[in-house]
């Protein structure tokens, strides 16, 4: 199984290495939301630091989506989801490699939204650790979720509609705990994040684990 | 290992809620080569389809390479090879990482995994500039030839090709020839689907007419050299009559 | 009541279209009686509502809506419940029947619906008591993600692909949602301790006499017209079941008269 994720998640990163859909694409996209936040809250200093914290995982939920429809619309081009298949890969593989890849491009995209929110509202960086751990448990969480619908949805004529109304409602908590814990750790609110980061590593935890579970029986449905 | 490669009772299978496959019944031995002849939309994409795993049988039965399809269609990937209308390639990838992907997924590690995408891009005469190029960038009888290098590469026990000469010019036509040969020679067992029959006959020791989602006949291919391999015995039940249902296990 | 046959194969069949119900149509004498009974209780509880109970101190004629909110809100609750054992049920190998898909997707759409209703009366209530459509009130926003879920898992259900894969997915996104509750639930409750905002039913009055029992009526008034909706729903679906099935043959000749008109 871990071997195959690691084919997989090596296979999906070239493939966005020379592509470059990322960079070019969804980059400017998720700078551009930031910018229409600032439109949104008519330049408001003061609210937009305020607002920060949630804005930025907004942002980040949205590129979340758009990476994990990349990630199946490669396999859906010429076929390649019934070579995914009968290439005779471990489907918990080819789903720990997939959402590995997926959490790979997001963390990207979330250090480079990182700049963003610093440069356009302001927002200053305390207690640095507590931020990227949170980060990461929420990334973990999103990508594991994202590619589970991702596959329940990738065969569907509707996928591009589907799958946000599937993921964003199973992905509210992770908002809700990563803005709460970044909104401690950045000395908006009291108290320590402890609590949210706990939850954000179950929402993890439990993703990551029903995906393997049910990674096969998903994609020989899609 | 005993046994046929192919052994399909009945076998229905559907596609969007449409019968594709409507109580096929088909038994292909291993080693045989098995010309699969039938009209557009007569079902023959979709019985090799149902052999790989792909499509999932509901009723009757399917036994492929000794594993039940019915209850774990992913039972026989790795031992499987489909050649199929679309190539099942990534367009960012060079040829040659294709064929090492499907190499790995199969199982192949270390060094062999080079060697085995060197010979078989040799075999179809990927190398030098095409090796490296992405597929993106290829023709369609191009891309062919990789889907074909990467079936070569892995080498399974059971063929399953679906009009492989299509978008070939003549000289890889022969060279598929030559490859389907070979593969035959080494052991594995061969179903070719193909509107192609002079060339397949060739090539196949029998052949099988599909048409409405069902095997209707099946009988000894034309001019085959030395050494027929079957009778030309039609399939147990033989050909139907048109409109009787085959059987009443599988008539709700 | 239907029954599932397995087609003869060898290994373990696959859950493909069960033999068809022998029903024509959905109403019998189960449902009569349990129309009849949700009829009568729900005008009890209408009158006891409405008429009997006096209104409160400081809500006034509003506070007639906890006879109908918290019964909505559980029996959504409970369908929710529902949709995510049936699923289970379906997923595992050895329970796998059609009927517990029906049951699922049937359990899952009456509770969207009463779900709906939740946030309505829920809104409703705001509104009155504090002059907002919505307060970031922790259920009501649980609520609000619950609804948001299941109305997805309404769209997954109607997608294409063999019945069978449907059901797989469908029953694996009720089970994923409902994984997600008890975090959910957490969630919004740390958040809303958080802000001291205003929940629902903290201004409830005193509940003891006719109020109680109205409310307790009202309880079983809602799940009793949940269980009809429910039943009714279900066998439609086990009715759809037919019309496939009796299609497929039908598409079975077709196909095979295909291959011999020639």
């Amino acid at each position: 199984m871990w071997r195959d994720a690691l084919l997989v998640a090596g296979k999906d990163l070239r493939i966005e290495a020379r592509s470059r859909v990322a960079t070019n694409q969804v980059a400017p996209y998720a700078l551009v939301v930031l910018l229409l936040f600032g439109f949104a809250f008519d330049a408001d200093r003061e609210l937009l630091t305020r607002a920060a914290p949630g804005l930025y995982w907004v942002a980040v939920l949205l590129c979340s989506l758009l990476a994990v429809q990349r990630s199946f619309a490669l396999e859906a081009a010429d076929g390649a989801r019934d070579g995914l298949r009968l290439a005779g890969l471990d489907p918990a593989g080819i789903f720990l490699g997939k959402a590995a890849a997926v959490a790979v491009v997001l963390a990207g995209l979330e250090v480079l939204l990182g700049g963003g929110i610093v440069v356009l509202y302001g927002t200053g960086v305390h207690h640095p650790l507590t931020l990227v751990v949170t980060a990461l448990a929420a990334t973990a969480g999103l990508a594991a979720a994202g590619v589970v619908y991702g596959i329940m949805a990738a065969g569907l004529r509707v996928r591009e509609t589907l799958l946000p109304l599937l993921v964003l409602p199973v992905v509210a908590p992770v908002l809700l705990a990563a803005t709460q814990a970044w909104r401690s750790a950045l000395g908006l609110a009291p108290g320590d994040g402890g609590r949210w980061l706990g939850l954000l590593a179950a929402f993890a935890a439990i993703y990551l684990t029903l995906g393997v579970l049910g990674f096969g029986t998903l994609l020989e449905d899609a | 290992m005993s046994g046929p490669a192919i052994d399909l009772v009945g076998a229905v299978a559907l596609s969007g809620g449409f019968p594709v496959l409507a109580g096929a019944d088909l038994r292909v031995e291993r080693g045989e080569v098995v010309a699969l002849a039938g009209a557009n939309g007569a079902g023959k994409t979709s019985l090799l389809r149902a052999c790989a795993g792909l499509l999932r049988v509901v009723r009757g039965r399917a036994e492929v390479l000794g594993a039940d399809l019915v209850a774990e269609p992913r039972a026989v990937r790795r031992r499987v090879g489909l050649l199929g209308h679309t190539g099942g390639l990534y367009d960012d990838l060079r040829v040659r990482e294709q064929v090492e992907f499907a190499v790995r997924a199969a199982g192949g590690r270390g060094g062999a995994v080079a060697e085995r995408a060197d010979a078989a891009l040799v075999a179809l005469g990927l190398t030098g500039r095409l090796a490296t190029t992405s597929v993106a960038g290829l023709s369609a009888g191009q891309r062919r030839r990789v889907a074909l290098a990467v079936l070569v590469a892995r080498d399974p026990e059971l063929w399953l090709l679906d009009e492989p000469h299509a978008g070939l010019d003549a000289e890889h036509r022969d060279l598929l020839d030559g490859i389907v040969r070979a593969a035959a020679a080494g052991g594995a067992t061969v179903v070719i689907a193909s509107h192609e029959l002079d060339r397949v006959a060739a090539l196949a020791d029998r052949r099988v007419t599909v048409a409405g989602g069902v095997v209707t006949a099946s009988s000894a291919a034309d001019a085959r050299g030395a050494g027929t391999r079957t009778d030309g015995t039609a399939e147990p039940g033989g050909a139907t009559r048109p409109g009787v249902a085959r059987g009443t296990s599988h008539v709700a | 009541m239907t029954t599932t046959t397995a087609p003869a194969t060898v290994g373990t069949p696959p859950a493909g279209p069960a033999a068809p119900t022998a029903r024509s149509s959905t109403g019998d004498r189960t449902t009569r009686l349990l129309g009849v009974a949700a009829l009568a209780l729900l005008a009890a509880t209408a009158w006891l509502g409405l008429v009997v109970s006096p209104p409160d101190v400081t809500q006034g004629q509003l506070v007639r809506l906890i006879y109908v909110h918290p019964a909505l809100a559980t029996c959504c609750y409970l369908a929710f419940g529902l949709c995510a054992l049936a699923s289970a049920a379906w997923l595992w190998p050895t329970t796998r029947a059609r009927r517990w898909d029906a049951l699922a997707g049937a359990a899952g759409e009456v509770g969207v619906v009463l779900c709906g209703l939740t946030l309505a009366t829920g809104s409703i209530w705001g509104r009155g008591s504090w002059g907002v459509w919505w307060t970031w009130d922790a259920r009501l926003t649980l609520t609000a993600l619950l609804f948001a879920v299941f109305v997805g898992y309404l769209g997954l259900r109607r997608t294409g692909g063999t019945s069978e894969a449907r059901a797989r997915r469908a029953a694996v996104a009720a089970l994923l949602g409902a994984a997600v509750v008890p975090l959910d639930h957490e969630a919004t409750n740390w958040w809303r301790t958080l802000h001291q905002g205003n929940t629902l039913l903290t201004s409830s009055p005193h509940i003891h006499g006719w109020q109680l029992l109205t409310m307790a009526l009202s309880f079983v008034a809602f799940v009793v017209t949940g269980a009809w909706l429910l039943v009714h729903r279900y066998r439609v679906e086990l009715l759809e079941d037919r019309y496939e099935t009796d299609g497929l043959r039908a598409a079975l000749a077709a196909r095979r008269a295909e291959g011999s008109a020639r």
